[in-house]
């Protein structure tokens, strides 16, 4: 049974949005003029919580559920807060959300820690992302639709006023596009939100109560899709993707990194765990056209990146390519597509974020982030062009990084599922690794190589806040490359319930 | 002195006040319309209370109530009128489009 | 004499993964860029002592009377649940008599590369990065070997592309190195991608990715069994397997079409040539078609495929080596076709006659210590006289004597001449095409040996005599003993490797799953016919280019299509930047920006204009709100009227 009072372990958890709440209310106190003292409490908190997420995950093997358990959760309380409509403050942990919270926590100390140099109006900045992050960890951690669903709105908040006041280029038009869509997502979220409240009969928004109910096939046959293709344009599902790319580039680059490489998975982790979970029948009925719409994803993105010129612009429709895999691997509906997707999720948050991080460093030395502007910089700044190689590297699914094991197991999943249409988009899905090498040497080509330009002398390479953000985001993908059960020993347990689900 | 003529009196003095709103622009005379209206409500208020009531002071009671609102009201829009005023703006309604989204 | 079961060596053969390994990091991460020099020992030392322990895995390996494949160690890497009732790929040590061989010849050249590299790079900026690199190189290339299954196969496999990929890029500062290493890059990932296919269907129908149980005879029963039905054709699965691994083999291995990256990769640095893009990486491909031969013997199809391919990549190559003038490039070109030779000798083998296997596995043995040597003679002369074009070399034979002789072992080895090491493992190739009845194939290789002995010849010459056409650049030449020591060492085994080595690799370099091979019928006449074709062509280059030789430009139109390369890649370049770019690259950025973000921005401006029709009732003006109300007011008490 689950307790309905705040358990230390629940306590915990819920520190884990409660520390960038407090935040805020520190950095509010502060005075705007004393900038460092901003970072360092944003670095502290930052670290905190990656403390806190680390010491999770340590104790999570102790407090894992027996397998099979009804609620597959540890630290779990489910507070009574509304009685109608009926709405409690349902927390609790697994495996994947451990792993997405660890893939927060980590990007959130480098994103403070590459934007050590932002002066103006930084007391605003720093604010926001807390907003951002206490939004995205209590997305994480709740386990009632309805705190789920406010958390994921709270996200969308400080995105808009990031990239509003802080962005670069078209960075109104941009902001705007981004809001509108992802709030055009989250109506239809809520709408298949509602739907579950209503059509289970239970009045409840708890995920697990409602878990055990079979809706009604004709229900699950509108519902699945307005709850999967919610959740997809924030996982930029194609044709719902463009907001990613204007989003993403003209926001600044902590903010690129913590929306592609976290915000985004927001989407993917809820079209798993809220639209496949609840409507197995829909998603086998729906799932072959999200399986073309993911495969397009996959190859489009790619070939489009082949085409920018901006640096960002490629990163973000690389993101749109890899993120695409995220949704195929779910397609496959049977263990190891899931669980490649989810992998993916995390090698790409990691590896988004450091080519962001890298981008924003050539870009706050060199002032462009046109490849045909830039040329040589592996001579002035070794450091950030190994790291750009690296996250190149893992991007086009080397073996030994991050990127490999995903794909590995979401293409091994994906092709052992029958229909020749799976077959089919599998291939296309493998081919499109070529394109990513096109295109992700091109770049590297283009920016690091060649000889080192006049205009570049006296570039400084990455300072120490940089370089920790480098390798703390390197050290994950390489560890994932090198020794995937770490991570696979994490979520594997919890996949098992979603897939008998899956099959249900 | 009957009821019906005292509702008609205040019909006619609520189209009066109507009519004088529809058809000005300055905002005094806007505001003097707003005062008949309420005008013809407190009569209506005094009429029932005085003809139909058990208890008539309740119908005072409103129509003090209703004093007292619209004389503060009055100040406060009287006050803004010859803030603008000052300002040399026209007091044309019409015109008045400084706070348009 | 130590029993494989128990030996010391084996056991310990990760050494041989985890010391180069190691030398990597270490240069990599800590040596490389404040004392190159000693990141040059530590990779030097690793090496050495990798190449040690990989001698004495051979030395007890091969003491077994009939050595048989044994998995020497392996570690869990991944487990898949739920697949195929889980399966778990590990990193593994899976020896067999070729992965022994391949072991031993990676590790002893790679440590005499790195030792010659120390004097052909000295006073390089990147230094120290070459010796964190090239240790990487070892690394993959060796867990490319020893790897007991196709899952762990792949991931050395990209390991070892992306190692060529870094050294053939070494000096990135030059564009052409740059185009270069991309090239390499794309072309053999585009052919990965397939393999990573075929690996995933296999995976998928067989439930298993270990080499033993992937060519066990069951298994190619059970591929062949279930018939892939698309769009009206069918074909067995064996068959498409078959072809989609093998396609792995034709990108890495640069048979025709995607032979273009090879010579391009000349643009790395000479001991990456010498090492990786001749004696050990591109053979990958040629090794990878023998693991997995009884599959492909049992499909029929890859075999086909290397056999063709194999003979026309030979002789292809051989003719544009003959009208070559870089020095890099005439070798590139004799290493596309010596490696074509390779492949074709696998293809004409059968499971029953295992000649043309254990000819293939031979001459990969052979041609790695002849070729990688005649690369690293290559880059003395290069240095020598400041130039890579044969055209401004010449008269070098008294200058550089060590060089020179070696280079002629090297040339009359790779020509074919008796008693060098060349001439026995071609012979093999030669008659085992003849003896599988292929006589077309022979026919092919003949004229390529013809060919072969005809352009070395001229190499040579070139190269060494005459008079001096350098115009005093080369008045320093001389041999450096960092660079002339491994190269004498090499010469050792590319003269001799022949005489010893034949019989036991026509006995004990056999196919998996066969212990014994029967001697086959073997033609006499072949290795006369193969001598005199091999004398014949350097005859004639003595003739043309023996006495005095005055370069001009190829004025004949054969010689020119030969000289650029019958235009493939020029082929390539417009068709592959054609496809991508102009055909699906460009419309799909269109489609994005104009058709998907237009329709958007189209709807935000709908919604936009009807905001701003709704906004002249929403204007402020209590007046019109009034009237608005008495109108409505109105119409509702008509309505009410009408509906009475």
């Amino acid at each position: 049974m689950i307790p309905t009072t705040l358990t230390p372990g629940a306590l915990l958890l819920s520190l884990t949005w409660g520390i960038p709440t407090l935040t805020i209310v520190a950095l509010a106190l502060l005075p705007a003029a004393r900038t460092r003292l901003i970072r360092w409490v944003s670095l502290g908190s930052a670290l905190l919580n990656l403390a806190l997420v680390a010491g999770l995950i340590a104790a999570w093997p102790a407090h894992r559920p027996p397998l099979g358990a009804e609620v597959p959760l540890a630290f779990a309380a489910r507070i009574p807060w509304f009685d109608q409509p009926h709405i409690t403050y349902f927390v609790g942990v697994d495996g994947i959300s451990l792993l997405m919270m660890l893939l927060a926590a980590l990007i959130a100390v480098c994103g403070v820690l590459v934007s050590w140099r932002v002066e103006a109006r930084a007391k605003e900045f720093f604010i926001y992302m807390q907003v951002l992050l206490a939004g995205v960890f209590g997305c994480f951690i709740s386990f009632d639709l309805f705190t789920f669903f406010l958390f994921n709105e709270v996200t969308l908040i400080p995105t808009y006023l990031l990239i509003g006041i802080f962005g670069t280029g078209r960075k109104e038009y941009c902001a705007m596009k981004l809001n509108l869509m992802l709030f055009a997502g989250s109506a239809l979220v809520l709408v298949g939100l509602l739907g579950l409240y209503y059509a289970s009969g239970l009045h409840t928004f708890d995920l697990y109560a409602l878990a055990k109910v079979r809706f009604p096939a004709d229900f699950q046959h509108w519902a699945f899709p307005a709850l999967f293709l919610g959740f997809g344009v924030l996982g930029a599902l194609f044709p719902f993707h463009t907001w990613s790319p204007d989003g993403h580039s003209s926001a600044p680059t902590a903010i690129s990194m913590f929306l592609a490489g976290v915000h985004m998975k927001l989407g993917g982790y809820g079209c798993l765990r809220v639209a496949m979970f609840l409507l197995p029948e829909g998603a086998r009925e729906w799932m072959n056209v999200f399986l073309v719409l993911a495969t397009i994803n996959i190859i489009y993105g790619a070939f489009i990146a082949v085409k920018q010129t901006d640096l960002k612009y490629i990163n973000a429709y690389s993101s749109v390519s890899h993120c695409g895999l995220v949704l195929f691997g779910y397609a496959a509906l049977n263990f190891l597509g899931v669980r490649g997707a989810v992998l993916q999720m995390f090698s790409h948050g990691l590896l988004t974020a450091l080519i962001f991080a890298v981008i924003g460093m050539i870009y706050s030395r060199t002032h462009t982030r046109q490849i045909g502007e830039l040329g040589g910089l592996m001579t002035r700044l070794p450091f950030i062009g190994v790291a750009f190689t690296l996250a190149a590297l893992a991007g086009l699914g080397l073996p030994g990084l991050s990127g490999f094991v995903a794909e590995l197991n979401v293409f091994l999943g994906a092709f052992a599922r029958t229909p020749v249409l799976n077959k089919v988009c599998t291939v296309i899905a493998i081919l499109s690794i070529v394109v990513t090498a096109v295109y992700l040497l091109r770049t590297i080509n283009k920016v690091l190589h060649g000889p080192a330009q006049a205009k570049d002398e006296g570039l400084k390479d990455a300072d120490l806040a940089e370089r920790a953000a480098i390798v703390i985001l390197l050290a994950g993908v390489i560890v994932m490359g090198v020794w995937p059960r770490a991570v696979t020993a994490l979520i594997d347990g919890s996949i098992e319930p979603i897939v008998e689900q899956l099959a249900r | 002195m009957n009821l019906t003529a005292c509702l008609v009196l205040a019909a006619l003095v609520f189209a009066c006040g109507v009519f004088g709103m529809l058809r000005n622009r300055h905002i005094i005379n806007i505001l003097i319309s707003i005062e008949l209206m309420l005008n013809a409500v407190m009569i209506n208020f005094i009429a029932f209370a005085h003809f139909r009531a058990a208890d008539p002071t309740a119908g005072s009671v409103f129509v003090i109530f209703i004093i007292a609102l619209t004389s503060a009201e009055m100040a406060v829009a009287l006050a803004v009128v010859i803030a603008l005023y000052r300002q040399r703006h026209p007091l044309d309604v019409e015109r008045m489009k400084r706070l348009h989204g | 004499m130590a029993d494989p079961a128990t030996s010391w060596a084996i056991a310990h053969s990760w050494l041989t993964l985890a010391l180069p390994l190691a030398a990597f990091l270490v240069n990599g991460l800590a040596l490389g860029r404040r004392a190159p020099r000693a990141a040059a020992a530590v990779a030097v030392l690793a090496n050495f002592a990798a190449a040690v322990v990989a001698l004495l895995v051979a030395r007890d390996y091969f003491a077994a009377a009939h050595p048989a494949p044994l998995l020497a160690w392996s570690f869990p890497w991944l487990e898949l649940p739920h697949f195929a009732g889980g399966l778990m790929l590990g990193i593994g040590c899976w020896l067999d008599p070729i992965a022994v061989m391949m072991l031993v010849l990676i590790t002893v050249i790679s440590t005499l590369v790195h030792l010659y590299a120390a004097g052909y790079l000295r006073g390089d900026p990147g230094f120290g990065r070459f010796f964190a690199l090239l240790p990487f190189f070892a690394f993959a290339m060796t867990g490319l070997v020893i790897a007991p299954d196709l899952v762990q196969l792949y991931i050395f496999w990209e390991l070892v592309g992306l190692a060529s990929y870094l050294l053939i890029g070494f000096w990135y500062t030059k564009p052409a190195a740059v185009e270069a290493s991309k090239k390499a890059f794309i072309i053999t990932r585009f052919a990965d991608a397939f393999f990573l296919i075929g690996i995933v269907l296999v995976a998928t129908a067989l439930g298993t990715v270990q080499f033993a149980a992937v060519n066990a005879p069951a298994a190619g029963a059970a591929l062949a069994a279930s018939p892939v039905v698309f769009g009206g054709h069918s074909c067995s699965l064996l068959a498409l397997a078959a072809v989609l691994l093998f396609a792995g083999a034709w990108g890495k291995s640069a048979m025709f079409p995607l032979h273009v990256w090879l010579p391009d990769a000349m643009e790395g640095p000479t001991p990456v040539s010498s090492i990786i893009h001749s004696a050990t990486m591109v053979v990958a491909g040629v090794y990878l078609t023998a693991r997995l031969f009884p599959l492909f013997a049992a499909a029929g199809s890859a075999l086909f495929l290397a056999e063709t391919l194999g003979a026309f990549t030979a002789l292809f190559a051989a003719v544009m080596a003959c009208v070559q003038t870089d020095i890099k490039r005439v070798l590139a070109y004799s290493t596309l076709s010596q490696l074509g030779f390779m492949m074709f000798a696998l293809g004409v083998a059968d499971p029953a006659a295992p000649a043309g296997y254990t000819a293939s596995m031979f001459h990969v043995f052979t041609h790695a210590f002849f070729k990688s040597m005649l690369f690293l003679c290559a880059g003395i002369l290069i240095h020598a006289a400041h130039t890579n074009d044969l055209l401004g070399m010449g008269g070098l034979r008294r200058k550089l004597p060590v060089t020179h002789a070696a280079t002629l072992i090297g040339c009359l080895a790779l020509a074919g001449i008796w008693p060098l090491s060349g001439f026995f493992s071609k012979d093999a190739i030669l008659a085992s095409a003849w003896t599988a009845g292929r006589p077309w194939i022979f026919a092919v290789g003949l004229a390529t040996s013809l060919l072969t002995a005809f352009y070395m010849a001229r190499f040579y010459l070139l190269a060494f005599h005459g008079a001096s056409r350098a115009a005093g650049r080369d008045a320093h030449a001389h041999e450096d003993l960092l660079m002339a020591l491994p190269v004498a060492l090499l010469a050792v085994p590319s003269a001799a490797a022949g005489w010893f080595a034949e019989k036991y690799f026509a006995q004990h370099m056999l196919p998996p799953g066969l212990h014994t091979a029967e001697h086959a019928a073997h033609a006499p006449w072949v290795p006369w016919l193969a001598l005199g074709a091999a004398v014949a062509g350097i005859l004639y280059a003595a003739w043309r280019y023996g006495r005095g030789f005055i370069p001009s430009a190829p004025k004949n139109p054969a010689v020119r299509l030969a000289w650029n390369r019958f235009y493939v890649d020029e082929l390539w370049q417009v068709f592959a930047h054609w496809l991508m770019f102009t055909l699906v690259a460009a419309p799909a950025k269109w489609f994005d920006s104009v058709v998907i973000d237009g329709s958007l921005d189209a709807s935000a401006w709908v919604m936009q204009k009807l905001g701003a029709a709704q906004r002249a009732w929403q204007n402020g003006l209590v007046q019109r709100y009034l009237a608005a109300m008495l109108v409505g007011l109105l119409a509702l008490w008509l309505l009410g009227g009408l509906a009475k």
